[in-house]
């Protein structure tokens, strides 16, 4: 995990020192406001890598901060925690100038796979037509993907799986991002899909080839990368 | 001393009248008096306007036939002067005055005032109007009225500066509109009390039924949810009314049957996982170890058992979201065909690791009004179930239809699985209901519930059917469900 500096603004102290706590222990500085006015100050006064935001907070409710946080020029990556799980919900919570939105209750490795994918993202290049990881190149305007030279056929949702899983290359990506990204699914369907499309995935990608790209990361999800 | 006076005169006239004033401010404000008050005033007053017109018209008709009669008399008289002149004239009018029990009044007089024949005793006084009458009264003259009696006249001047007047007697006229004045608004009186009668049985017919309602809507509040209002037929606004209450109340009945489902259910399907989870931790502590991975085992477990509690709790929230309706102001246009074709794409994978195959007819170009997610849900669902019973290497059938007869769009999915008896049909669709057949699957019972909550709310049929073998489940969206 990155060396990040994290804002988690949660009101219930409980629920805000399992958070400081796992997240500490993932190698972060943790830094925790009780209320959205004690948020806004330290938003404000210190420089985050990324905010972790329950919606319903007293004194000031989570959407209202972080609007106010994105008109006065902040674009910290936000993530928006919230016990409010409906399709709705989320796009408020998104237009607010969220970046994310997790409903409680989550599992930690769930968390710490989109955090790391904020702010990697933000550090992202600006857009690309070709995504390299290793030997494995995808062409984003052409729609082709080859390995060491060979072209792998690639089924359409295979494609924005793996394009998906390029675009966030060395971090984690569990399930259900997969699931709300590459077919923006916004509930868990019963069976474990994805596994079958990974396994897919690894038939074309990995199979032929020495070296495995797609990791599984046990009780997390899946990470695409170089080496082990 | 003050107090026990002041409290003595409430019982004395001044209470009675508070009282009395107490119960008047009561009934003014019921609905009922104030609707009689409106209808009596607007009654009466049209009621006024008819007999004004009647009388007027009657009134007016009989001046004007005495008014004829008088014009014919002195034309005759007039013509009568020139053919006998003064003498023959005075004859005339001698010979007509002296006709006892008549009406007509006659006066001849020389220039100077000297009576030359008629029976008045002088000229009257009175001025003529502007159209030439002559109102005066009348006290000595061979009428048929002993009293004075008033008098309508003509009056010109003859040749010669004679003058003369032709008259009639009005009194009976008089009387007879004082008759009529006097039957008239004996006729506004009754008029009136018919009203106010009329408008308070009338009023209070339509009060009594809001009454009717308002008690329902009590025993409703003190707990009887069963009561319903009754209902006259006729289909006026009342009658609307108690049908809209009554519809409200069976949707209300319906959701709280539902959610005393959902709570029932809870108590059941929830207890379950739950004390097993309770028990798993109790065991892992009451076994002491030193081994770190039994705890290790224990825990994973336990994350497993709470991730499936959590996802049934998820279930049973979205079902009481799609129930209650709520969603429905939030509808767009949805692509079913998108949303059928990203569901297949999901599944397929999983379908063919199993063996399996998904035979799919998707049709291009179905919309329909909806919530993009609930439907993916629903027809995710679907797949899945499909997928869960039907055997290694059965084959399971996907086909959307656009629209039909009837229908704006259907989705069809059918399986080669063991199928649903049609007589349970209706019961699997209610929450945690699992058949036998159903036992050694993974599942909370809840898929179905789901599928059914989301069709209810866009207005769609779920149509269970034997696909012989296997189950075959249609989700038809009716034709104005269609999105434009």
């Amino acid at each position: 995990m990155l060396d990040m500096k994290i804002l988690v603004i949660e009101d219930d102290q409980q629920a805000a020192s399992y958070l400081a706590k796992g997240l500490k222990e993932a190698g972060n500085v943790v830094d925790v406001a009780n209320d959205g006015k004690e948020g806004l100050y330290l938003a404000g006064a210190e420089h985050y890598d990324v905010m972790v935001v329950d919606r319903m907070l007293p004194g000031r409710d989570g959407l209202s901060l972080v609007q106010v946080l994105r008109a006065a020029g902040n674009d910290t990556p936000v993530l928006f925690l919230s016990a409010l799980g409906s399709v709705d919900d989320r796009v408020k919570g998104l237009k607010a100038g969220g970046d994310d939105y997790l409903t409680k209750p989550f599992a930690f490795s769930e968390l710490l796979a989109r955090i790391e994918v904020l702010v990697r993202r933000r550090g992202a290049a600006q857009p690309q037509t070709r995504l390299a990881v290793a030997d494995l190149e995808l062409d984003l305007l052409s729609r082709s993907v080859k390995r060491a030279g060979r072209t792998i056929e690639l089924l359409p949702r295979e494609f924005a799986l793996l394009e998906y899983m390029m675009r966030n290359a060395g971090s984690v990506v569990t399930r259900t991002m997969m699931l709300e990204n590459v077919w923006d699914y916004h509930f868990d369907p019963q069976t474990n899909v994805i596994d079958v499309h990974i396994a897919r995935l690894r038939q074309k990608i990995d199979k032929d080839f020495p070296t495995p790209l797609i990791h599984t990361v046990r009780g997390a999800g899946y990470s695409l990368r170089a080496s082990e | 001393m003050t107090a026990t006076a002041e409290e003595a005169g409430t019982t004395g006239p001044h209470g009675r009248l508070a009282a009395c004033v107490a119960v008047g401010s009561r009934l003014l404000r019921t609905t009922a008096f104030r609707l009689a008050l409106l209808y009596l005033a607007l009654f009466v007053l049209s009621v006024g306007v008819i007999l004004l017109v009647v009388y007027r018209t009657t009134a007016g008709f009989l001046e004007q036939e005495i008014g004829e009669t008088i014009a014919l008399e002195v034309a005759g008289l007039q013509d009568h002067y020139r053919g006998y002149g003064l003498t023959g004239l005075v004859e005339v009018v001698r010979g007509r005055s002296a006709v006892a029990g008549n009406n007509s009044i006659y006066l001849l007089t020389t220039p100077q005032g000297v009576i030359l024949a008629g029976n008045l005793s002088g000229w009257p006084s009175a001025v003529p109007s502007a159209s030439g009458w002559t109102h005066f009264k009348v006290a000595d003259y061979g009428g048929t009225t002993e009293r004075p009696s008033t008098a309508q006249a003509v009056t010109f001047t003859l040749p010669g500066q004679f003058r003369l007047l032709v008259g009639r007697d009005m009194s009976e006229i008089d009387q007879l509109r004082d008759r009529m004045v006097h039957s008239l608004g004996w006729i506004l009186g009754v008029t009136a009390m018919l009203g106010l009668g009329g408008g308070l049985l009338l009023s209070r017919g339509a009060m009594r039924r809001i009454e009717a309602i308002n008690r329902t809507t009590r025993q409703i509040m003190a707990g009887d949810l069963s009561d319903r209002v009754p209902r006259f037929g006729g289909g006026d606004e009342i009658d609307r009314l108690a049908g809209n209450l009554n519809a409200m109340l069976d949707r209300l009945e319906r959701l709280m049957t539902g959610m005393r489902q959902v709570t029932d259910s809870v108590a059941h399907d929830l207890r379950t996982p739950l004390s097993r989870l309770r028990s798993r931790i109790e065991l892992a502590l009451i076994h002491e170890t030193e081994d770190p991975e039994v705890y290790r085992g224990v825990l994973q477990d336990t994350i497993a058992e709470a991730d499936r509690l959590l996802a049934t709790f998820t279930a049973l929230l979205s079902i009481a979201e799609a129930e209650s309706g709520a969603k429905r102001q939030d509808f767009e246009p949805v692509d079913l065909t998108e949303v059928v074709q990203l569901a297949a794409d999901l599944y397929e994978p999983v379908a063919e690791e199993r063996g399996q195959t998904l035979a799919m007819e998707i049709r291009k170009g179905a919309t329909v009004r909806g919530n993009g997610q609930l439907l993916a849900q629903a027809v995710s669902n679907l797949l899945d179930n499909a997928i869960k019973y039907t055997p290694e290497g059965g084959r399971i059938d996907l086909v959307l239809d656009g629209a039909g007869p009837g229908q704006a769009a259907r989705v069809t999915v059918a399986d080669s699985g063991p199928g649903i008896p049609a007589e349970a049909r209706d019961k699997v669709l209610q929450r945690f209901v699992r058949l036998d057949t159903a036992r050694a699957s993974p599942g909370n019972g809840l898929g179905l519930s789901l599928v059914d909550a989301v069709a209810t709310l866009h207005g769609a049929r779920l149509e269970l059917s034997d696909n012989e073998p296997g189950l075959k489940v249609a989700l038809v969206f009716a034709a104005e469900a269609a999105g434009g």
